[in-house]
């Protein structure tokens, strides 16, 4: 069997173990969709009626009888119904990928963008004035959390230039391109000015690895001119880690982004999740969870597939 | 440098054009609004939730609704009258009451939703305010008459709740009333994605006249600071606000107006007197006489409340100076803690929820700062909502901080936790003879001055045997467009006005 289609047994397996995990853990939690649904007023419920509402939200039969019945419909590809949206569970987590998605890869790619870079350029001025600037940048953009950021610029674009970008729901991307990037940029920023810190870093520290090594010296000593010192010969071997820091970082960013979504009030998979475990919908958080989980295993399997192809000597599955 | 300059004065621009351009032009006839948490179902008699309610009471209709006097006025209803024995109720229904797919309004559609309501089956929680119906009649289609198995005047008052709402005989039959919100309201629901957003369209044939925009856009919007950035660039005319912290911040933006109203839903500090040693009456009360709660209203709330009692409706309301212990005595309650036996005080954990209230981790740590001048040790375990519910509902704490629901009758907003047949007995575990009895008057007393009376001496006595500690009542906040008219903001919180309101 080789590397991918060894990778792609477990997947099922992990997924398996996942499904069951949060299957127990959000019904261990106090409260259930009944008293989520009516609050204190669930008080005045008679067993009769407290009988007649868990028939309702499907949870009136034992945990056991209770997975077995979900098991048996996922494996046919049906997660449930999510009784807060009435629909079946993967119309509402598809509705709101695409959203989830893009903001993840426009947050990825200014983060890369400017990250790359700023950490290239910090390392090539290393202990001089330029690079201590963006190690203060980039600690002050790690340590500075995203709900203060995102806070801040909608203060200020209201409050200063009386303008905000749509809020609520989503604009379409295929409908209103231009649309839809004004309503992704801001967050995207948000989002992505943290991760720009860390990118900043990661290169920094590893291309200044590099640039110590031999070959730069030797390639520098042959005269080769320094940007392509640089560009051609360095930076190649600086980018496993940052890749491998973009990797996990938009497996993370794919799982949704509750505090930028809560602000910026866009509708992805984050605030989805929140909702769906706020509201105890039971057949919703186990879709979410299963979802997101599959798309960090795919993320990290590209990953791993991504640094074979940036460094020859890296064979997978150690054959 | 000047190069630089206008360079960098040029990427300002275009990311102002780039985000300026979605400030959508203001559809004078459309309503936009925005709420920071969404309703949690469609089914009227079913969800009690606030949020709930603030939609569904748009597209519904109870027999009657309460004004912003909390007094009641018509809904389908046109009159209505108690029987001397006050246990036959009769209704007159609008004649031109019409439901949102044409169909008329009938006594059969008013007996079929309280028989949904009644029936066990349902799950609706507020079945519990409606017992005392034993059958309903319908004589023709504009009349319908409740007979009453015991007097029951709170009973109309009760019946203005939207969770009484009448809904179509025909949906019920079809089993489709959670789902298809098929209203006699003024605005019919176009769209709803849970959580996001929904589109309410005006409907024409509303007995109530026509309404004053075309619909109302709504966001969820789940920060309220958003809310307030949203307001401030005009991407929102009118907007629900919970946390007294933003709400404050409205009147210093000079295109938008703040409107505030005292609201009933009362905070308190629940004790627990099942449980050592609140089980003594005099801890209690020296729980009470140490509790500043002027201070933890303007500590923990800004200021924005009134100290009340057990009834916080403006008929109801009593003098607070004359209720046990409102103004801080530090020294009768170590006195009282001395007799009692606790002169070194005692350690209890109290509950509270996480942003339900917002206030409500702020409100436990004054209280756990006044009581630790009496000795008493307070651990503050904050939980989310869900969790909380389910504590507080088994009775599970030693104090809760809380923020209870209030209602227009003191009957039913006390029946469940101070009567001996109440269903929250297990939450308040207090009862006793004098209590139940002013209730039970209170239930079947027609005359309101003989009521008020019964009810004060209820406020009085509740206040002194301290169950709970009364704090304050707080404001119900909407934030709005100075273009925005015609909006009236009511006690209960009600949103109904909307029907009214016109954006000139």
């Amino acid at each position: 069997m080789n590397y991918l289609t060894r990778r792609l047994v477990t997947f099922p397996l992990i997924m398996l173990g996942v499904s069951v995990l949060v299957f127990v853990a959000i019904r261990m939690v106090p409260g259930d969709a009944i008293t989520a649904m009516l609050g204190t007023e669930a008080g005045l419920l008679t067993p009769d009626q407290r009988k007649a509402l868990a028939g309702y939200f499907g949870i009136d039969r034992s945990w056991t009888a209770q997975y077995w019945h979900w098991l048996l419909g996922a494996l046919q590809g049906d997660l449930g119904l999510s009784v807060t949206n009435g629909k079946p569970v993967l119309d509402v987590i598809l509705s709101r990928f695409p959203l989830t998605i893009e903001l993840a890869l426009l947050a990825v790619v200014i983060a890369l963008c400017i990250g790359l870079p700023l950490g290239v350029f910090a390392a090539t001025r290393n202990q001089k004035p330029s690079d201590l600037a963006v190690r203060i940048f980039a600690m002050l953009g790690q340590s500075t959390p995203s709900f203060v950021i995102g806070l801040l610029i909608l203060y200020i674009l209201s409050s200063v230039f009386g303008i905000l970008p749509t809020m609520g729901s989503a604009v379409s991307l295929f409908e209103d391109p231009i649309g839809n990037l004004k309503q992704l940029i801001l967050p995207a920023l948000t989002l992505g000015f943290s991760f720009t810190a860390s990118v900043t870093r990661i290169s920094r520290s590893a291309m200044l690895d590099v640039l110590n090594d031999d070959y730069v010296r030797t390639a520098r000593s042959k005269g080769v001119p320094a940007l392509q010192v640089i560009w051609r010969h360095a930076l190649p071997n600086a980018l496993i880690p940052v890749v491998t820091l973009s990797g996990v970082e938009f497996g993370y960013l794919l799982g949704g982004a509750v505090l930028v979504e809560k602000i910026y009030a866009l509708p992805g998979l984050g605030r989805l999740a929140l909702d769906a475990i706020l509201q105890r919908d039971y057949a919703l958080v186990q879709g979410c969870v299963l979802f997101v989980a599959l798309n960090f295993m795919i993320v990290n399997l590209l990953v791993d597939l991504a640094y074979a192809a940036l460094d020859p000597r890296i064979r997978l599955g150690g054959r | 440098m000047t190069l630089k300059l206008t360079r960098k004065l040029m990427a300002c621009i275009a990311l102002a054009a780039v985000i300026g351009g979605t400030a959508v032009q203001a559809n004078a006839a459309t309503l936009k609004m925005a709420w920071s948490q969404d309703a949690t179902g469609l089914d009227p008699h079913k969800q009690t939730a606030f949020s709930s309610i603030r939609l569904l009471e748009l597209i519904y209709e109870p027999l009657v609704r309460l004004d912003p006097d909390l007094k009641v006025t018509p809904g389908i209803a046109t009159s209505w009258t108690f029987s001397p024995d006050a246990k036959t109720l009769t209704f007159k229904l609008d004649p031109k009451a019409k439901f949102h797919n044409g169909a008329a309004v009938t006594s059969a559609d008013v007996k079929a939703s309280y028989t949904r309501i009644l029936d066990q089956a349902t799950g609706a929680a507020a079945r519990a305010n409606y017992l005392s119906i034993a059958t309903i009649d319908t004589p023709d289609d504009q009349t319908v008459v409740f007979n009453l198995s015991q007097p029951d005047v709170p009973l109309l008052s009760a019946m203005s709740s939207l969770n009484a709402a009448i809904v179509p005989a025909s949906e019920i039959a079809a089993g489709k009333v959670g789902t298809s919100a098929i209203g006699s309201g003024p605005f019919k629901l176009k769209t709803w994605e849970p959580n996001v957003k929904e589109e309410l369209v005006a409907n024409p044939d509303w007995a109530g006249g026509k309404t004053g925009v075309d619909g109302i856009n709504i966001s969820v919007l789940p920060d309220e600071s958003a809310i307030l950035a949203a307001l401030r660039a005009k991407q929102v005319d009118f907007a629900l606000l919970n946390d007294p912290l933003v709400a404050t911040l409205v009147p210093n933006v000079p295109t938008l107006k703040l409107n505030r109203v005292p609201v009933l839903a009362y905070h308190a500090l629940q004790l627990n007197p099942s449980r050592k040693p609140m089980t003594e009456l005099a801890v209690r009360q020296a729980i009470s006489c140490a509790i500043d709660r002027k201070d933890v209203l303007d500590t923990a709330l800004l200021g924005e409340g009134k100290l009340t009692g057990p009834l916080t409706m403006p008929d109801f309301r009593s003098n607070t100076d004359d209720l046990f212990c409102y103004k801080r005595d530090l020294a009768k309650a170590k006195k009282l803690m001395a007799d009692a036996g606790y002169k070194d005080g005692f350690s209890a954990t109290v509950i509270a929820a996480t942003g339900e209230p917002p206030t409500a981790a702020s409100e436990a740590q004054v209280i756990q700062s006044q009581l630790k001048e009496i000795g008493i040790k307070l651990e503050i375990k904050l939980m989310e909502t869900s969790v909380y519910v389910d504590t507080w509902l088994k009775g599970d704490f030693d104090m809760a901080v809380a923020l209870n629901g209030g209602r227009a009758d003191p009957y039913p907003m006390y029946n469940r936790y101070f009567t001996k047949a109440g269903n929250l007995q297990k939450v308040s575990n207090y009862i006793d003879d004098t209590l139940d009895t002013l209730m039970q008057q209170g239930r079947v007393e027609t005359d309101p001055k003989k009521r008020k009376e019964i009810f004060s001496a209820f406020d009085k006595h509740l206040t002194e045997v301290s169950p709970w500690i009364w704090l304050y009542t707080g404001y119900s906040y909407t934030a709005q467009q100075q273009n925005v008219q015609g909006f009236v903001p009511s006690p209960d919180g009600s949103l109904f006005s909307l029907a009214r309101v016109s954006v000139k």
